[in-house]
């Protein structure tokens, strides 16, 4: 019998329908693996009491001759955004350390009601903020990747769902969810050699995730391929009253819609995409994926979107300013630490609980946030991104006058080592180049695996299977692990 | 209109006030979640999740919170905005849960509108003033603060965090305490019509922001502060009056008015500054980015203008045009609650001027006499109708109807059943009555003699008597 | 563009953040950095643009005025609300003393 981690989304919800096997079988496989994959430091909490108790509903269903519920027996691994009743959710922030919200994401409830299970709640950076899990308060979270130099560097998984990609990538969980404000999704995806597709913005509820930057946030799928995430988003999505934003439309039948025939589908490349310096390994991955599409029937076709150079600092401007404000319910009050310096007032106490309560990059954010936002700033740098951001949307309608899809990298460069870029926050934030334009658009994207990076040398998959000790000694043996069916981390390509 | 002055050393100084007042809009659910919005409840009993700004909260805006904004700017005539939106006014406190109020600063939904004001309630059109209102914005209260339950602590009750306000800004159009007065009066009756707003300034439906600068007249406008969330009209007044006085003090001797948030403290009637919002004052408001815009289309609008009732200078109008005197128009029309009494009444067919005079005099006075409120009045509109008819047809004297009414207010009994009950039907056989006071005198002789020796408190006695005699039934016909 | 260390320690104050003199100091030339880059939008013409006020063509939905409709989002619930406090007294939220 093959290893039941081995199988994706698909597979286990097929075999579990089919009578291949159990979900308590599958649940038990997953919670072994996470319990023994510590040293990626992927999951914040693990819960395999509802893993187990969902897969348990599974076989039951099946055996009282019940239709199955969409995900019924498969288990899936939680973003630690999503608030989840009665297992704490701390967004990888000491501020909400202990906080246990007593009600259920929208998001996550959709999930359990198809028949999900949850295996845990998974590490980020944050308050989703960072592009290389760096900035969560509870550790790194080391890639199952290896370069194939003989080193032994510990890669980032992206940021900031990078708990979510190093547990799929590493076979922790066949899914998870993520959420997306310029990247979040996409990046790591390509980062770990999976897939992750932030929808439309408006299509996944925002209800109980917790804010980072609200007109851009935006929960989406991550799974090993494009069926798993079509399948896992058509439970996550739908309406929901309790988001203002929320778009009022039946969700689409995206697994039924799967085909590999892209006859008559119209490409479009944007020509601002081949920044300049952009490594000739990312030109020819591209190329080759122009190709691909070709071969399955699209027509390529050149277009220009004359504005993706200003995207990220209006996207800088954008997302911090709505942070700074979101983040303000963070003081030590309702929820999380508080720290009360002897004789401080309130307004101390709200200073010595955020200074202590947010990390760095959270604080940077919050910085740069008020600033834009602060008397005389105003309209110089808010208003000028949103009327950016107005001419950013009308070039993505522009182009979609000549194609229907867009082609594009996910992420300038391969999955860098950790401690490698953190020193310097621009060169990180350069990484959301060209995934931040849809965001600003609230257009849907994907990331799919496009290949593996010649020149960053082979990368491989964890496998933690057999990993009965701890750290290195099981980092070590994920190197030994099915580089074959790797696909390139880092190269991987938008869809949008 | 206003020929307010504050005498100064150096000359005459004139006021210039401008109000914000906040109104709590009239709704079952708060503005953005469902939690309710009763007064008095236990301590956070009526607080959600998104009142209390939990982590991944969004506000969801009611749309007859919206209805009733929009129905108020109706009211008073204002432009009514079809595209607004909600922005953040950032600032920490803690009785402010997400760090931010929800309000409307750059696209309020109610652009520029005016209020009539009257200072002479007996002359209302010659004392006529218009009073610009420069917008109407939908907003969040804040929740409550007690600082008086523990040594080193302060307690947070969020009750009233997020039920729906309407901030009406006044354009500074006010020239003295009693214009303020005025305006202020006039909103609030203007409210309670709308139904927008219950009024009630006790329990902090109706709080006012006092912006007061003085100038010499001609010159331009000075340095203003803002007093406020102050509570009553009379307070209101008080604030102008007290601020107006201290800046004449502060400019005369040389000084300069700060621009600043001052709070009033009715004990001492005075005005005082409050310096611990002091560096609050850049709020970075921007478009709250969890709402969309708020697109109101026509069939919204039409229906909000089809609700509204008849208001008061219309109502005013109307009963003057009866043959009501102005003076009585004006009363019978300050509260909307005596105003739907009083057209019941018309409608019930009295004689207009007959009814003005009886409500005005009779009923008023005998609210007032009992402390009640028209709403709760004993006697009806039907039942005062069925009483000013038995004096129309003659069955009752004026004053006889005076003791019927009486005991209407203390029974609740129709008018007819009184007259039945109690035989007080008018006698107007005068030999019946001459013939008893014979009587009277014949048996009362000694004091007859007293009487006419200049004890003059007898009369009392002898009517009395007569009364007793008839029973009951006379009338005073003297 | 160069921040200055007061500038810095106005901005915390504003953001509710303490900061040391030091962290201050540091922190000046980062923004003064990232600030300076950003300030790359003062180049686009956006002369006749409105700025974007909905990512999706989209108005507000309004609810009905219901009280307690959707559990979630409904009132009556003080344990819940109370539940994550660090200090909650009678039935509210405690703060240190404010002198208004
Ligand atoms: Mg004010
Ligand atoms: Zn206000």
């Amino acid at each position: 019998m093959t290893d039941l981690t081995d199988l994706g989304i698909a597979g286990i919800r097929d075999g579990v329908r089919d009578g291949s096997f159990k979900a308590r079988e599958i649940a038990d496989a997953f919670i072994v693996k996470v319990s023994r994959a510590k040293a990626l430091n992927a999951f914040l909490v693990e819960t395999p009491e509802h893993a187990i108790a969902a897969a348990t509903a599974a076989d039951t269903a099946r055996q009282a001759g019940e239709t199955l519920k969409p995900l019924a027996g498969v288990p899936i691994g939680m973003k630690d955004l999503f608030c989840t009743k009665g297992v704490t959710t701390t967004a990888a922030s000491h501020i909400l350390e202990g906080f246990t919200p007593t009600y259920e994401s929208t998001v996550s409830q959709n999930l359990w009601d198809a028949g999900a299970g949850m295996l845990g709640k998974l590490n980020m950076d944050q308050f989703a903020m960072g592009s290389s899990n760096e900035t969560s308060a509870f550790g790194n979270v080391i890639s199952p990747w290896k370069r194939n130099d003989g080193g032994n560097a510990s890669l980032a998984p992206g940021g900031s769902s990078g708990g979510s990609s190093s547990a799929v990538a590493a076979r922790l969980c066949p899914g998870a969810t993520g959420t997306d404000t310029g990247g979040s999704i996409r990046q790591p995806a390509a980062f770990t050699g999976i897939s992750g597709i932030k929808p439309t913005y408006g299509r996944c509820s925002r209800w109980g995730t917790i804010a980072f930057a609200s007109s851009l946030d935006q929960a989406g799928s991550m799974a090993r391929d494009v069926k798993d995430c079509a399948i896992l988003l058509e439970a996550m999505a739908g309406f929901d009253a309790k988001d203002g934003t929320s778009l009022q439309l039946d969700v689409p039948k995206w697994e039924a819609g799967l085909s590999g025939n892209l006859n008559g589908l119209r490409v479009g490349i944007p020509k601002e995409y081949r920044v300049d310096g952009m490594p000739e390994e990312i030109e020819a991955l591209w190329q080759q994926g122009i190709d691909w599409l070709k071969d399955a029937g699209a027509t390529i076709v050149e277009v220009s979107l004359p504005h993706t150079k200003y995207a990220l600092p209006a996207y800088y401007i954008i997302a911090p300013a709505e942070a700074s404000s979101n983040l303000a319910r963070y003081d030590g009050v309702r929820y999380g630490i508080r720290d009360l310096p002897t004789g401080a007032g309130l307004q101390d106490m709200y200073a010595a609980t955020r200074a202590d309560g947010f990390g760095p990059e959270v604080k940077r954010r919050i910085m740069i946030g008020t600033y834009v936002l602060s008397a005389g700033f105003y309209d110089a740098y808010y208003t000028q991104a949103q009327k950016v951001r107005t001419l950013i949307a009308r070039d993505f309608e522009r182009a979609w006058e000549t194609c229907d899809v867009l082609l594009t990298p996910t992420a300038p460069s391969a999955a860098f080592a950790l401690g490698e870029k953190s020193a310097d926050p621009i060169a990180m934030y350069l990484n959301d180049v060209f995934t931040v334009p849809s965001s600003l658009a609230g257009l849907p994207a994907m990331s799919v695996p496009g290949g593996l990076d010649k020149q960053g040398l082979p990368l491989r998959a964890a496998d933690h299977r057999q990993a009965t000790r701890r750290t290195r000694r099981a980092e070590r043996r994920a190197r030994d692990r099915t580089a074959s069916r790797i696909y390139r981390a880092t190269r991987g390509l938008v869809v949008t | 209109m206003s020929d307010y002055r504050i005498q100064g050393e150096t000359g005459e100084w004139e006021v210039v006030v401008g109000l914000e007042v906040h109104a709590q809009v009239t709704s079952n659910a708060k503005l953005f979640s469902g939690a309710a919005t009763a007064f008095g409840a236990e301590p956070n009993t009526q607080v959600s999740l998104v009142d209390a700004a939990m982590p991944g909260m969004l506000p969801v805006p009611n749309r007859e919170c919206i209805r009733q904004a929009v129905r108020t700017g109706m009211a008073i005539e204002a432009q009514i905005n079809k595209w607004s939106r909600f922005d953040r006014k950032n600032y920490f406190y803690a009785d402010l849960p997400q760090g931010y109020q929800i309000s409307q600063l750059y696209h309020p939904i109610v652009g520029e509108g005016a209020i009539d004001i009257s200072l002479d309630e007996k002359n209302p059109d010659a004392a006529g003033k218009r009073i610009g209102v420069e917008r109407i914005h939908v907003e969040q209260d804040a929740g409550k603060l007690m600082h008086d339950q523990h040594p080193t602590q302060s307690y947070v009750d969020l009750n009233r965090s997020g039920v729906a306000l309407m901030e009406i800004v006044s354009k500074p159009d006010l020239a003295s305490p009693a214009e303020t007065g005025a305006y202020l009066r006039k909103l609030r009756s203007i409210l309670r019509y709308v139904g927008s707003c219950d009024g009630n300034m006790e329990e902090g439906s109706m709080r006012a922001d006092v912006n007061v600068s003085v100038r010499k007249p001609g010159d331009e406008l000075g340095t203003r502060t803002e007093t406020k969330n102050v509570n009553s009209v009379r307070f209101v007044m008080a604030v102008v009056e007290q601020e107006a006085r201290r800046q004449v003090e502060v400019l005369e001797a040389g000084g300069k008015i700060q621009q600043e948030t001052r709070l009033y403290d009715p004990d001492r009637n005075e005005t005082r500054s409050m310096r611990s919002k002091e560096d609050a004052h850049d709020y970075r408001y921007f478009p709250d980015p969890d709402l969309l815009p708020l697109v109101l289309d026509d069939a919204f609008l039409a229906e909000c203008r089809a609700s509204l009732p008849e208001l008061p200078d219309a109502k005013r109008a109307r009963y003057e045009a009866l043959g009501i005197t102005a003076y009585q128009a004006t009363v019978l029309t300050a509260e909307v609650e005596a105003a739907r009494w009083f057209d019941a009444l018309l409608d019930a067919g009295v004689k207009p001027a007959a009814a003005a005079n009886w409500t005005t005099s009779e009923l008023f006075g005998a609210l007032n006499r009992t402390g009640k409120d028209i709403e709760n009045s004993p006697v009806s509109p039907a039942q005062a109708a069925e009483l000013l008819g038995l004096i129309a047809d003659g069955t009752l004297s004026g004053s006889l109807a005076k003791q019927v009414f009486e005991v209407m207010l203390e029974t609740g009994d129709g008018a007819a059943k009184v007259v039945e009950d109690r035989g007080l039907k008018q006698t107007s056989d005068t030999g019946a009555i001459e013939a008893v006071i014979a009587e009277v005198m014949a048996a009362n002789a000694d004091k007859v003699a007293d009487y006419r020796g200049g004890k003059d408190k007898l009369f009392g006695f002898f009517v009395g008597q007569t009364m007793k005699a008839m029973g009951g039934r006379l009338t005073l016909l003297w | 563009m160069s921040v200055d260390t007061a500038t810095v320690k106005r901005i915390a104050s504003l953001a509710r953040i303490a900061i040391t003199d030091e962290d201050a100091a540091r922190m000046a030339p980062e923004l003064g950095n990232i600030l300076g880059w950003i300030e790359m939008l003062e180049e686009v013409d956006t002369t006749g643009i409105e700025p974007m006020t909905a990512v999706i063509p989209n108005t507000l939905r309004l609810r009905d005025d219901v009280v307690n409709a959707d559990p979630l989002t409904g009132g009556g619930i003080r344990e819940q609300v109370l539940a994550n406090a660090p200090v909650a007294e009678h039935g509210f939220f405690a703060v240190p003393k404010v002198i208004e």
